[in-house]
């Protein structure tokens, strides 16, 4: 790829983790949060993968996208439960 | 203490912290300017010498293995503190119906692609950017897409500890039997003590190649691992809501 196309994809892959990282803090619930992050992820991705490190971003798509948020959604299943249980 | 004395301790902070990031960002080398002597020794000889196309890959499984090695076990021993931890009883005969029809037609197939790409990752990580690490967390994704796609009952069918310690342990042993076969070979440990063949193919890399499906069997296993005791959890709250 030349730097010609590689510096807009480069501009364009910022401005999404720009936009994702607060998009993920201000995020209060958290099965939204989950899909937000997962976003994010991927965001984060497109930019390892723009900046040359592809192989980084191959491990951040599967751990974002997939455990991470099964992690948080069966935490967050736990947490309502026990609270259903008081 | 006051919201108006934590906001302005928080930005004098917060303003402290900013000057430094900045400070540091205008200070960093230029993108792609390197200082040390090993990217270069490691970019003249992984693919002359060892036949691997990816250069990372030769430096993780072969030329320094033994790092390796030392980061496969700190992920075993870091499941393995999870393990105990998370250690409840675990309901397997607890079943929840996936409602949706789009996520019962559409996980099947997304387990199924989602596998073959762990495969590819791990197989060709030698010859395009990939490998063991990253392969062996996508083929665990995949396989856990099964609780997603046909609920608890069907995951807790292969999320089971008889069916995943055998073959973490298949995968943590392996990589030190490769690396006892090296010393067998009158090499070092982990010394790559096979042809290297021909490079841009799957039998490229000599035996480097085992000690990355080694620690990608370990890395796959130790992540079903961690799902297990997270949705065991699951399953255990899941019963008490049913009963």
């Amino acid at each position: 790829m030349t730097l010609a196309t590689l510096v807009p994809l480069q501009s364009v892959a910022f401005a999404l983790v720009a936009l994702g990282a607060p998009a993920v803090v201000f995020t209060r619930d958290l099965r939204r949060l989950a899909v937000v992050n997962g976003f994010y992820g991927i965001a984060l991705s497109l930019l390892f993968i723009v900046y040359g490190a592809p192989d980084v971003a191959l491990s951040m798509i599967v751990v974002s996208g997939v455990a991470y948020p099964l992690v948080l959604l069966v935490a967050a299943a736990r947490i309502q439960r026990r609270r259903g249980d008081e | 203490m006051t919201r108006r004395t934590r906001v302005a301790v928080a930005s004098i902070a917060l303003a402290g912290f900013a000057a430094l990031l900045v400070w540091a960002f205008a200070g960093l080398p230029d993108f792609g300017s390197y200082r040390g002597p090993y990217g270069f020794v490691l970019d003249r000889i992984a693919t002359p010498d060892r036949h691997i196309d990816n250069v990372v890959n030769a430096t993780t499984y072969d030329i320094r293995g033994f790092d390796t090695m030392g980061e496969e076990f700190i992920l075993f021993g870091a499941v393995l503190g999870v393990v105990l931890l998370l250690r409840e009883e675990k309901d397997e005969d607890v079943g929840d119906a996936v409602h949706s029809d789009l996520v019962r037609a559409g996980g099947p197939l997304s387990l199924a692609v989602a596998f073959l790409v762990g495969l590819w990752i791990v197989a060709f990580g030698f010859v395009t950017p990939g490998g063991g690490f990253q392969g062996g967390v996508a083929l665990a994704s995949a396989v856990v897409m099964l609780f997603v796609a046909a609920g608890y009952r069907a995951w807790s069918a292969v999320g089971e500890e008889t069916v995943l310690d055998p073959v973490e342990g298949l995968g943590a042993g392996g990589f030190v039997v490769v690396g006892l076969a090296g010393l067998a070979s009158g090499l070092s440990f982990l010394g790559n003590f096979w042809r290297p063949g021909v490079a841009g193919t799957l039998t490229s890399g000599g035996s480097a190649p085992l000690v990355n499906w080694a620690a990608g069997i370990e890395v796959c296993a130790a992540t079903l691992v961690l799902f297990t005791e997270f949705l065991g959890a699951y399953g255990v709250s899941l019963r008490k809501a049913q009963s």
